[in-house]
Parts: structure tokens; C-alpha cells; sequence
């Protein structure tokens, strides 16, 4: 089975007040230089048989129209090669 | 004919119940619609309301918008029927694209729960014909994530076409572009919001029965399109 990862991520005009408040926290953690901080989600999909483009395609439209609200979020896909495969490789 | 008004249970909905009760004390005969239908068992407008559909879980509002009942809900508002989304249905309407934009976490991260006024700007959608353009009115909020946002092009549309239906008074609560409480679409007949109306039909639970409007305004609406 192969893994495709979509990650999502507020557009970056979007205010993102849950990364400012993890940004401002760090200091108090004592860890400082952090500038920024966003937030997103990554979706982590096991897929059943070949990942080609036909797959890639459903993946993208599934990501855009479902897992994105692409009126304020970006994303993008890309396959995982697993670990126990490149271990083998 | 009595108008029979549809309200939508999504588990996880919270408000579906006075929201039925608000259409009942307008004059309307409520029906409560069921997630898993398709059917609307005829009903002449709808009603989304608020709470954590689906817990809120991936966004607000985005697995409610492919829930079976919504199928039908999006050919019937196409179609002219009028809906309306309160909070959580706000949201879902968004996700659902029959009103552009998107709700996001309020500004400040608090959850906010207030009393608040509003004004009237559009006195000319199906669920605000018995109020008057520039009316204020005060209703509760609840929300967490009610900050409305939409690209700058969009935003100049909806107030140069007049689709901003209730703008925040005296505070905005949750960050929302341009205090934004509530829009419509081109047509007129589907209008989301964040506040709550059905919470502000009876003086011995509302601040106010300023909501009411919202419930008779859809009765008003209905008699007119019958009549046209």
C-alpha cells in the first residue's frame, strides 16, 4: 500500500490565530528566535493498488473539494515512500 | 395554507429544537427534517441551525454540506427556496457555496457568548422583508469560530450588490472582515448569519423578541411567492 500525504494549510493572507497563540507561547518555554508560527492539518491516505496519475487525480479532487475549504486554505499532495520500502530498496 | 418550515437535525445540532419552536410561535407549521432524508417532505423553506454538526470535526460545517438532506437543500435553494443558516448553518452554506466567503476561528480565540446588537442592512431578503433597511435589533451570539472572511473582491461585491444583510454594532466580536454579521445571495432567498434569532422569539428566554422577524418575514415571503 502506498501513502499519499495531503497537507493543508490556511492561505497565508488568512489570520491564523491559533499559530499566533502557539508562537507566543514559546518564549514563556523558553524557547526564543521562533518568528512565526501557522498551523495546518495533514491527511495521511493509505491507498489500495498503484498510485498513478488517474489516483493522483481523484486524490487532488478529493483534497479540493473536501478536505480544503480552498476559500481560504491551500494544499498539497504528494505520495510517502514507506519506510519498510526503503529500507528494502 | 399554513407555511410549513423544515428544520434540519445533523447530530450534533443543538438548535434545531427552538428553532422549531421559533417557527411555531411566528405562525409557521414546524417540520423537523432528519440528516438521512432526501426528501424535504414539502416544505416551502428551511431552516439550518446551529451546534457542532458532525462535531465540527475536518471544519465547521464541511462534512454536514455532503449529508443526503443537503443534496436536495442545494437543488431547492438554486430553485428559489428560501434557507436559512444560523451559526452552524451559516457555516454550512459556505462550505456548501451557496454563499461565498468562509467562517474562521474568532480573532481573539475566545469562544464569545453575548447579547448583541445588530443592524438590519438588507430589509429586502426573504427572511427580513418585516423589518425596515437600517434597523437595530439585539440577539444572542454564540460562537467560536464566527469570523467571517472572504478575499477583498468578494467583500467590495457583496456591499456594492447590497448582500450584507446585518453588519456587528457597537464591538465586533469574533474579527469578522468588515463586521460582518450576516449575508444573503444574488437572489435573495438564501441568507446565513452567525447570531442567533431563534433564541430572541419569547421575552421569557430572549433578550428580546427581536428574532421573531426572521420567522415572519419567511411566512410574508412564501404568501408572496404563492401570489406572484
Amino acid at each position: 500500500m502506498a501513502r499519499v500525504v495531503v497537507d493543508v494549510m490556511l492561505k497565508p493572507e488568512i489570520l491564523d490565530p491559533q499559530g499566533q497563540a502557539v508562537q507566543r507561547a514559546l518564549p514563556r518555554l523558553g524557547f526564543e528566535g521562533i518568528a512565526d508560527v501557522r498551523q495546518g492539518k495533514r491527511f495521511e491516505l493509505e491507498v489500495e493498488g498503484p498510485v498513478d496519475d488517474a489516483a493522483l487525480a481523484r486524490i487532488n479532487e478529493l483534497a479540493e473539494t473536501f478536505l480544503a475549504n480552498t476559500v481560504i486554505e491551500d494544499f498539497t499532495v504528494r505520495v510517502e515512500e514507506l519506510e519498510e520500502e526503503t529500507a528494502t530498496a | 395554507m399554513t407555511a410549513r418550515i423544515g428544520v434540519v437535525t445533523f447530530p450534533g445540532s443543538l438548535d434545531d429544537k427552538d428553532a422549531l419552536r421559533a417557527v411555531r410561535i411566528a405562525g409557521a407549521e414546524p417540520v423537523s427534517l432528519w440528516h438521512r432524508d432526501t426528501s424535504l417532505h414539502q416544505v416551502d423553506a428551511i431552516v439550518l441551525p446551529g451546534g457542532f454538526s458532525y462535531g465540527d470535526y475536518l471544519r465547521c460545517g464541511a462534512i454536514a454540506r455532503f449529508s443526503p438532506v443537503m443534496q436536495t437543500i442545494l437543488e431547492q435553494a438554486r430553485a428559489g427556496m428560501p434557507v436559512l443558516g444560523i451559526c452552524n448553518g451559516f457555516q454550512v452554506l459556505c462550505e456548501s457555496h451557496l454563499l461565498p466567503g468562509a467562517l474562521t476561528r474568532n480573532d481573539h480565540m475566545h469562544f464569545v457568548c453575548r447579547d448583541q446588537k445588530l443592524r438590519v442592512e438588507n430589509a429586502d431578503t426573504a427572511w427580513t422583508v418585516d423589518y425596515s433597511a437600517g434597523q437595530e435589533i439585539t440577539v444572542p451570539l454564540k460562537n467560536g469560530e464566527g469570523g467571517y472572511v472572504a478575499d477583498e473582491r468578494t467583500l467590495d461585491e457583496l456591499e456594492a450588490e447590497g448582500r450584507v444583510v446585518f453588519r456587528y454594532l457597537d464591538g465586533n466580536p469574533n474579527g469578522s472582515r468588515r463586521d460582518i454579521a450576516g449575508i444573503t445571495n444574488a437572489a435573495g432567498n438564501v441568507v446565513g448569519l452567525m447570531p442567533h434569532p431563534e433564541h430572541a422569539v419569547e421575552s421569557l428566554t430572549g433578550p428580546t423578541t427581536e428574532g421573531l422577524g426572521f420567522f415572519t418575514s419567511a411566512i410574508t415571503t412564501l404568501k408572496k411567492m404563492v401570489h406572484a
